[in-house]
């Protein structure tokens, strides 16, 4: 849809930016109770509502797509991964296309050349998809330790290990430099290649706009403007006992990322952003090529209106006959 | 084959992948002859209780549609997305990271950007996204949602039938995304509204009376089979019998009938009969169950199953064991992935055991259907049969993967044992054209018809460059396939950008290799050409 999209989607997220701004300088306790808890209702309510919406609906055929040589014959080597013919196959698969993003590992680009398409390989976005996935989850593990006391040795190993070069102070993650250089490239890739662009909608650009938002001011937080993270952890804790005291002084940055990160809550649930929740669903990928050894059923199986060999030898009769053809009524 | 009407190969290869600058929503759609397919004919849609049948065609202004057509087609979606899962769930979850977008081959042909997977699902999600979700109900355009308009409806109709259903997209969705999932059910929709096409509804509505797409009546198929015979007889010396509608024959064998009826789909069948015999198989074919494919397919959920139930009643009425499906794509893909769903259980027919070999095929235990190329694999493998590759010497050959046995099945190795065993010059075409990514013909799933040859042309072009490049490399002079769509649609593509190579079934390959008990010199392969001499297809 091209650069429209991408200005309202600008004009969006700096509208977002200066209410998470204007919200944090006079009523910050909106952001820090109010506005948070409804995020996080929405959050769960919603992504729960939309999953058990998906279960619910029927899967009335076993229709995976194979990508490589079925089980058959005992001395034909079948790949129990890439066209699995039971349950264990199924995880397996699933597996790798959760964790590793296997099917976007085959990504090409086709381009003519010398009059002849041709299909380079092509890893980018499958490598920074990933990478921008893990370190989000990550990320996400590591902002435990605010709700939590004492913090899990874990997240404190899991915190070490991505600080591991510890450079600057406090030390930079990994994950943030990762998290945001991914975001940035899904973001530029989006609106830079003229294909990506035309297929873009408003709702593409802006979760990846807030995500940057979020990691930004993250980092500016942590290492720039620093907020009292001591107090951000008293505040966290809070939430959890439901108590609504907010510590004086935790500094502005600090809700304008918390405000950022309640948008993409609230986002969350009714964007594509539930393909979080959607790819565990896919029929074409959760499904075993099973459907000639295990019958599959089909819970709404109506019945139709066949033409019966009856009626069609009813109409035939006479040249089956002449043809010698067997014949049920003579 | 007639290519007067499109432009020469050397103008249609050059493809543009710049996008238009203007938005793909405001951009109606231009049949552009050539690139459509004629309107289903009232008498096809009368014969299946098809709603909405009259005389019209795409290009014409006015459709005649129902008074409340959008009201029609809303509801359709509104059930379908109760019913489907896979529906709806491709509806929520695309992220359009575009990994779909060049992978088809229509795109890749044409350059047009709704040809890429995943703006042909968008055509349908924004309507989705305007009647059936909240921001779109809000938002409306903002949120990439659009009306139901007359304009819209006919998009649909051209890019769901400039579809053919391969599923090479979904290989490449990293949610599995099938954009034929999404076709199908759009086609669905348009049907609701009596909007299809011809090449479609003729051959399920001669199938639903007959059994078979073509109309072929019983004495018809019956003189067909006997053409096939006499052929076996003048190449071989030996006189081959074809049982039609045998009671308690142990195998029932059903297979396109545009084997048995059209070059050269007509020799793979030749090479059918012949293995059969000389295995002495105990089956027969049937006039009522006289058609492997199902067109249906193309047309709705509903029509598979109604074409599809022939087959086990039929195997039920002749009191058969087990069934062999002969060399068919969509066939397959029906056969693999609904008929047990559909029509089944087949509690009647036993688990198939190869009376052959003894061999007993696990994988078909519940369908009891049998991929003649899994039959043929078992034979060979347990010396059965006498083979002499040295006769297709003179061809030099390369795999074409049908789309559905590749995707919707996963017969890769099966077939390339049968090759690997009847001929000595086999060579693959590159890997991103083979196996789970090979390319359609660009004609399937119901578009292979005369007036849509431009965009067949296009469609097909990159499976046309890809054998193009083993015939260069490799001197390849022979496409070998297992399905009979391919076998009618493959040629013309072949004429028109790789003329020096022909198109064959795998089971003429084994024909013209299988040493037979009784037989005569054999000169010549099962088309007349001459075996001896090298380089004549």
């Amino acid at each position: 849809m091209g650069i429209r999209s991408l200005i309202i989607s600008f004009i969006f997220i700096i509208s977002l930016l200066s209410a998470g701004y204007a919200l944090g300088t006079f009523a910050p306790w909106l952001t820090a109770s109010l506005i948070f808890y409804a995020a996080f209702a929405v959050f769960f309510a919603g992504f729960i509502y939309r999953v058990i919406k998906w279960a619910l609906i029927p899967v009335p055929f076993r229709i995976p797509v194979t990508c490589s040589q079925q089980k058959s014959l005992d001395w034909i080597n079948a790949s129990p991964i890439e066209n699995p013919s039971g349950k264990t196959g199924v995880f397996l698969r699933m597996a790798s296309e959760i964790i590793l993003f296997r099917s976007l590992f085959r990504n090409s680009h086709t381009r003519m050349y010398e009059d002849r398409p041709v299909y380079g390989k092509d890893t980018a976005l499958w490598l920074f998809g990933l990478l921008f996935h893990a370190s989000m989850l990550i990320i996400v593990i590591r902002h435990l330790r605010f709700f939590i006391e004492p913090v899990p040795a874990v997240i404190n190993k899991l915190s070490a290990w991505d600080g591991m070069f510890e450079l600057g102070v406090p030390t930079i993650y990994l994950s943030d430099i990762i998290f945001t250089v991914s975001a940035i490239y899904l973001f530029m890739r989006r609106a830079a290649v003229s294909r990506l662009r035309y297929i873009s909608l408003v709702q593409d650009y802006i979760p990846l706009l807030l995500i940057i938002s979020v990691a930004g001011t993250g980092i500016l937080m942590r290492h720039i403007y620093k907020v009292d993270l001591l107090k951000v952890k008293e505040l966290a804790t809070g939430w959890i006992s439901f108590s609504m005291a907010l510590p004086e002084g935790i500094g502005l940055l600090f809700f304008v990322h918390l405000f950022c990160v309640c948008a993409l809550l609230l986002w969350f649930p009714l964007s594509k952003l539930m393909h979080m929740g959607g790819v565990f669903l896919s029929p074409t990928r959760n499904l075993a090529n099973s459907n000639r050894a295990i019958r599959h059923i089909n819970p709404w199986n109506a019945p139709v209106k066949a033409h019966t060999y009856e009626e069609y030898e009813d109409e035939f009769r006479e040249k089956m006959k002449s043809a010698g053809l067997p014949v049920e009524k003579e | 084959m007639s290519f007067a009407k499109i432009p020469k190969p050397d103008e249609l290869i050059r493809v543009k992948y710049d996008m238009p600058g203007k938005s793909w929503m405001n951009t109606p759609v231009d049949f552009r002859p050539g690139t459509w397919s004629h309107a289903g004919a009232a008498k096809n849609l009368t014969a299946l209780d098809l709603p909405n049948p009259r005389a019209w065609q795409p290009s014409d202004e006015d459709w005649k549609l129902p008074e409340n057509w959008q009201a029609i087609i809303l509801a359709g979606m509104k059930e379908r997305l109760e019913k489907y899962r896979s529906f709806r769930l491709f509806m929520d979850i695309c992220v359009r990271c575009g990994a779909c977008a060049d992978k088809c081959h229509f795109y890749i042909g044409t350059g047009d950007p709704k040809n890429m997977p995943v703006l042909r699902a968008e055509l349908i999600r924004s309507v989705y996204r305007r009647y059936f979700t909240t921001p779109g109900r809000i938002f409306g355009k903002l949120a990439g949602a659009r009306d139901l308009t007359l304009d819209v409806l006919k998009e649909w109709f051209y890019y769901f039938y400039q579809c053919t259903e391969c599923r090479r997209c979904a290989v490449f969705c990293p949610y599995g995304i099938d954009q034929a999932e999404i076709t199908m059910i759009g086609r669905e929709l348009l049907n609701l509204v009596g909007c299809n096409i011809n090449w479609v509804v003729e051959p399920a509505a001669n199938c639903f009376r007959t059994g078979n797409h073509l109309g072929i009546q019983p004495g018809g198929m019956k003189d067909m089979l006997e053409f096939l015979t006499d052929d076996i007889e003048e190449r071989t010396g030996v006189r081959v019998e074809v049982p039609l509608n045998k009671k308690g024959a142990e195998i029932l064998f059903i297979t396109p009938s545009a084997d048995y009826f059209a070059d050269p789909g007509t020799y793979t069948c030749m090479g059918y009969l012949m293995l059969f015999h000389e295995l002495g198989l105990d089956y027969t074919m049937s006039t009522y169950a006289s058609e492997g494919g199902n067109f249906g397919l193309f047309n709705s959920h509903e029509m598979i199953k109604r074409l599809n139930a022939k087959m086990y009643a039929e195997a039920r009425r002749l009191g058969v064991k087990w069934i062999i499906g002969g060399e068919c794509g969509h066939m397959w893909r029906v056969v693999n992935q609904y008929m047990d769903t559909m029509n089944g259980p087949a509690d009647f027919l036993e688990v198939p055991v190869s009376p052959v070999t003894g061999t007993r095929f696990e994988n078909a235990r519940s369908t009891k259907m049998v991929h003649i190329c899994e039959f043929t694999a078992d034979v060979i493998r347990n010396g059965k049969i006498r083979l002499d590759p040295s006769r297709n010497d003179h061809l030099r050959i390369t795999f074409h993967d049908s789309c559905n046995p590749a995707r919707a099945m996963g017969l890769f190795d099966e077939p390339r044992y049968i090759i690997n065993n009847t001929c000595n010059y086999f060579f693959e075409m590159r890997e991103d054209a083979i196996r789970e990514k090979t390319f359609c013909c660009g004609a399937g799933a119901g578009l292979g018809n005369d007036e849509n040859m431009e965009m067949r042309m296009r469609g097909g072009m990159p499976r046309a460059m890809a054998v193009k490049e083993v015939h260069e490399k490799y001197g390849v002079n022979r496409l070998a396939c297992i399905c009979a769509v391919d076998r009618a649609t493959l040629p013309p593509l072949m004429e028109y950008w790789v003329p020096d190579v022909s198109v064959m079934g795998v089971h003429e390959l084994l024909g013209n290799a299988l040493v037979m008990k009784g037989e005569n010199e054999r000169p010549t392969d099962l088309r007349g050409y001459p075996i001896k001499e090298t380089g004549t297809p």
